[in-house]
């Protein structure tokens, strides 16, 4: 109990010390954090999901432009904390429907379906708003400063992160590692899959959404071809993968490294970042195999020679 | 009028089913989900947008540059970027998410390449525009030109593929990678040539849509994300369904625009497209699994 | 039970560690006066870029090589001081554009930052220029509410118009040859379902309305539609001797195309985007002869053809006959009023406001912020994309309507 009132002193204090941040960072800094505090919670989310689970999911912008919109549609009817209530609701209510319709699909039909998903409701959104509502554009004009922003989106890193580690400790945790190796084998263990599934699913979507949500304020001005950008799905995937979305800290050690490299890149070769871009990109896939995570703890595991715990799914395998 | 909307609906159709066949094959027999597809419909059509406005040259005699150069680039790529990904990797799942990763960064390279050579501008010529009476209505032969190649090409491959040995081995490969070499078929030489076929394919397609197409060097994706659809409809490999599917296509976004309205054309195709992904995974044409 | 592995914190520590290293290393660069920082973040890459490519980038390269070559920008003392530039790609994301504004201001501590391209990006930054005291001359933004813009960002400025004063001119125009009895009172428009579509489709209701004109069409489609076959039949079924496309380069392509093939002639022929591109009367020959569309420019200002000279020799290619020409002027007048003023940003925006200035655009003056002597209908004539509308301003053309059918 020592040991675990250590931790959490641990945990708290680094909270505590990023919290600070916005005394200290001028507008650049703070604006930088709220980029990779951005993804660290979106990569760490879709890892949530689709790194536990196998099912790779494009619809991460769907869910973020959600949010979004529904911040720029209720920003002066309802109070701010409503509307983010609102939003994780809107973002829960469309994974459930996602959800069951879909969880059946078998790998790359899923990868495609959810890109697809995230197009036409970037249409449908479109099509409302010119012929119901008369407009695209849609202002969100709040008193909310870049430390706000920051501070909830810290919020809600710290509580995905949270969130998934005691998920990978309880029961649901190792349904999932079941799941992720061989559904046959978790359905004869008496696993409810599809409700495991669309549980994850769903947690992980509202918490999409909440980043689009939290996020919209800064861009004052929203738009279907704004926030419903497939690039979004893109990196957060590539930054979950590159750090080993099935672990804990895999997605926020991809993000991080992968953000600041963007921005690098953009700030020092803006006319060659693409090339740039791409060839760091096939780097990455020749060089590590199973994503920067595992290939971080492998080193560790020889050169210390620590002891580690024999993942479940290394003991399942038939 | 409905008669002249069923034409327009084909040969729209025929411009999607000729830019999907490319990745049908590379998808289908290849097994690489190659994202940077539309970047080399894109690098076709620059090629013969040079070609035409310093040389000269007609659209469709640089054909003949533009597929052999097609395929010889595919054959590299899959030579030198894939083939180390394909042999390292252990099952469908983890090649899937290299080839994902891998051709994302071959996107961003072959568009910033295009991005230092031209630039981000608009490109767009005219050519072959004049309209050709079909049944009272009046067709555009640039895009009549789409759907004869799309047919061409797509008919004599689909005859190549089921009715020659040399076919079949490459449609064996795409059934049972790991069956094919008990029966003496080379599946990673079988998988090389797909994969250069299909890009010789989507550089037909490139030339084809520059005589009609605005294009910018990072309009590549959208074109991916077209042939994507249509591949998915047809049934991943199936080149007659990528025809179909791409003719389908056609028909339901004229049919909409006239019938419904035009601003839900591309949210009926995506409604279709996870309609059909929920309905029958493996395509409106394909075997089911 | 609670029981975290200790790596875990490590890796929380360390990976906060990380992110404060990095955010705090920023040493804010020394203000020696060698130079005068000017800074921008614009599309280019992304989907914007099309569009930044032709309107914003190379008025910024063409304006920053010009000033260079004479010497540097002017000051009130008779000094000079060279620019130097300071370029982010905003890859067409929101977050970039307001990300890189502000490393622009606080970490570059740039003296002046050029607008980004499109209508939501100068919204996106628009607080951060106010918050850190920069003028924003935002060009490439079409929109209505400017007014209220410029109550809410005292430092603002919009130099486009909004979409009613371009649908007014247009309804103008239609009206007095309606009167004349060259066409009837019927329109056909499509609209691309994006923000300028929407915000000129939105604005052109009423002013047709107003006007007394009947919408017997009125569709919108969405960005990336390439058939344009179905809107134009249902159109010419009309009976609709007036089409009117809000659309952006590609359509506006294809339209003019596909209206080709289908022998589609209506009596006037109004685009978006695009049509004011340079090359669109050359490529279609003939056939651009009477297409109208926003823009326009007065081909006996010699200023303007000037500019439009050396744009081609610096650039390569001609400057498109819209945005372009009122970027270049918002470049010209932020020079102009540096040399008044100096490089004080309130004194600079003071002098935006209250100054006039001699530009492309011949002699501009602000009215509340905005820019109001614009053209704000052209049309193509003897290869020429000359103005047409306001049509009481000096330098007007007069419209030649009914266009000619296709060749």
């Amino acid at each position: 109990m020592m040991k675990g009132a250590f931790v959490w002193a641990i945990f708290a204090l680094t909270l505590a010390v990023l919290a600070a941040a916005p005394f200290f960072l001028e507008a650049y800094g703070l604006g930088l954090l709220i980029g990779l505090l951005g993804y660290v919670t979106l990569a760490s989310a879709w890892g949530l999901f689709s790194g536990r689970t196998g099912y790779v999911s494009l619809a991460t912008v769907a869910f973020f432009g959600v949010g979004a919109y529904a911040v720029a549609a209720l920003n002066e009817v309802l109070p701010y904390p409503l509307v983010l209530l609102v939003a994780a609701l809107a973002g829960l209510g469309l994974a459930l429907a996602v959800g069951l319709s879909t969880l059946r699909l078998a790998g790359v039909y899923f990868v495609i379906f959810t890109f697809g998903l995230a197009e036409l409701v970037r249409q449908l959104v479109t099509w409302y708003e010119i012929n119901v509502t008369g407009t695209l554009g849609r202002y969100i004009f709040m008193d909310l400063g870049p430390e706000h922003i920051y501070w909830q989106l810290l919020a809600l890193a710290a509580a995905t992160l949270f969130i998934t580690w005691r998920i990978d400790r309880s029961r649901l945790g190792l349904a999932l590692r079941v799941i992720a190796d061989d559904e046959v084998v978790a359905a004869h263990l008496g696993i409810d899959l599809a409700r495991t599934k669309l549980a994850l699913f769903a947690l992980s979507s509202v918490i999409v959404t909440l980043v689009g949500a939290i996020q919209a304020p800064r861009w004052t001005y929203i738009e279907p071809a704004i926030v419903f950008n497939p690039t979004v799905s893109f990196l957060t995937l590539v930054m979950a993968l590159l750090g080993g979305a099935s672990r804990l800290w895999g997605p926020a050690l991809g993000a991080v490294p992968l953000f600041l490299l963007f921005e690098w890149l953009s700030a020092n070769f803006p006319n060659h970042y693409s090339i740039l871009l791409g060839l760091l990109f096939i780097a990455i896939v020749f060089a590590l195999p199973k994503g920067v995570f595992a290939f971080a703890e492998m080193h560790l595991k020889t050169r210390g020679g620590e002891k580690r715990i024999v993942p479940v799914e290394a003991e399942s395998k038939p | 009028m409905l008669v002249t909307t069923i034409i327009n609906g084909l040969v729209l159709g025929g411009t999607y089913a000729l830019l999907a066949m490319g990745l049908t094959i590379q998808y289908g027999i290849a097994r690489i989900m190659n994202l940077a597809y539309g970047e080399t419909i894109i690098a076709a059509a620059f090629l013969a947008f040079v070609l035409n406005s310093t040389l000269g040259v007609a659209p469709l005699v640089s054909l003949l540059v533009a597929a052999p150069a097609g395929f010889a680039l595919s054959y590299l790529i899959y030579g030198l970027m894939l083939h180390p990904l394909v042999k390292r990797s252990k099952g469908r799942a983890s090649l899937e998410v290299d080839s994902i990763l891998a051709t994302f960064g071959l996107l961003f390279v072959i568009q910033g390449v295009m991005l230092v050579f031209f630039g981000g501008n608009y490109i767009s010529y005219t050519y072959m525009n004049f309209g050709i009476d079909i049944l009272g209505s009046s067709v555009a032969a640039n895009r009549l030109t789409a759907l004869i190649l799309a047919l061409v090409l797509g008919g004599g491959l689909y005859l190549l593929l089921t009715r020659t040995l040399w076919g079949t081995a490459l449609r064996a490969v795409s059934v049972a990678p790991q069956s094919a070499p008990l029966v003496g078929i080379d599946a990673d030489r079988a998988a090389r040539f797909a994969f250069a076929l299909g890009g010789a394919l989507a550089t037909c397609g490139g030339v084809v849509i520059s005589m009609y197409q605005t294009f910018t060097a990072s309009s590549g994706v959208i074109f991916t994300m077209k042939a994507l659809i249509v591949v998915i409809l047809g049934g991943v490999g199936n080149l007659a369904g990528a025809l179909s599917a791409g003719l389908l296509l056609g028909l339901v976004e004229t049919l909409v625009a006239t019938y419904v309205s035009p601003g839900l054309t591309l949210a009926a195709v995506y409604f279709i497209f996870l309609g059909v992904l929920l309905w029958r995974p493996s395509g409106l044409f394909g075997r089911a699994r | 039970m609670i029981n975290l592995p200790r790596r875990a914190i490590l890796r929380t520590l360390g990976i906060s560690a990380c992110m404060f290293a990095i955010a705090a290393a920023m040493p804010a660069g020394a203000q020696d006066r060698a130079s005068v920082k000017i800074g921008y973040a614009i599309s280019k890459t992304g989907g914007n870029a099309g569009g930044a490519g032709i309107t914003t980038i190379p008025n910024y390269q063409l304006w920053v090589k010009e000033v260079n070559d004479a010497g540097g920008l002017e000051l009130p003392d008779g000094t000079r001081l060279p620019i130097e530039v300071i370029e982010y790609d905003d890859r067409s994301s929101a977050e970039e554009v307001v990300r890189a504004t502000e490393r622009l201001a606080t970490q570059d501590q740039v003296d002046f930052i050029l607008p980004p391209w499109g209508t939501g990006f100068n919204l996106a930054v628009a607080p951060m220029f106010d918050r850190f005291g920069y003028p924003q001359l935002a060009v490439s933004s079409v929109t209505d509410k400017a007014p209220d813009f410029v109550k809410r960002w005292k430092r603002s400025f919009w130099m486009l118009g909004g979409g009613s004063d371009y649908t007014d001119a247009l309804a103008g125009l239609l009206k007095k040859a309606i009167g004349e009895g060259k066409i009837n009172n019927k329109i056909a428009m499509i609209s691309v379902a994006d923000g300028f579509g929407v915000d000129l489709v939105t604005a052109a209701r009423p002013s047709f309305n107003e006007a007394e004109l009947e919408v017997v069409y009125d569709v919108t489609y969405p960005v990336g539609t390439t058939d344009f076959t179905s809107m134009i039949n249902e159109a010419a079924a009309s009976g609709a001797d007036t089409f009117v496309a809000f659309s952006y380069p590609p359509e506006t392509f294809a339209i003019t195309q596909q209206a080709q093939v289908a022998k589609f002639n209506p009596k006037v022929l109004y685009l978006g985007v695009g049509a004011a591109f340079p090359n669109f009367g050359p490529d279609l020959g003939a056939n651009a002869e009477g297409i109208m569309s926003l823009g326009g420019i007065d081909p006996k200002n010699e200023a303007n053809v000037a500019y439009r000279k050396r744009h081609e020799e610096v650039i390569g290619r001609a400057p498109d006959l819209w945005g372009s020409v009122v970027t270049y002027a918002s470049l010209q007048m932020l020079q102009e009023a540096i040399k008044r003023r100096g490089l004080d940003r309130e004194a600079v925006s003071d002098e935006l406001s209250n100054g006039a200035f001699q530009t492309v655009l011949g002699e501009v003056k602000l009215e509340d912020n905005q820019l109001r002597t614009l053209w704000f209908g052209g049309q193509w004539q003897n290869g020429n994309f000359v103005a047409v509308a306001p049509v009481d301003r000096e330098g007007v053309s007069e419209a030649i309507l009914p266009k000619a059918s296709w060749k």
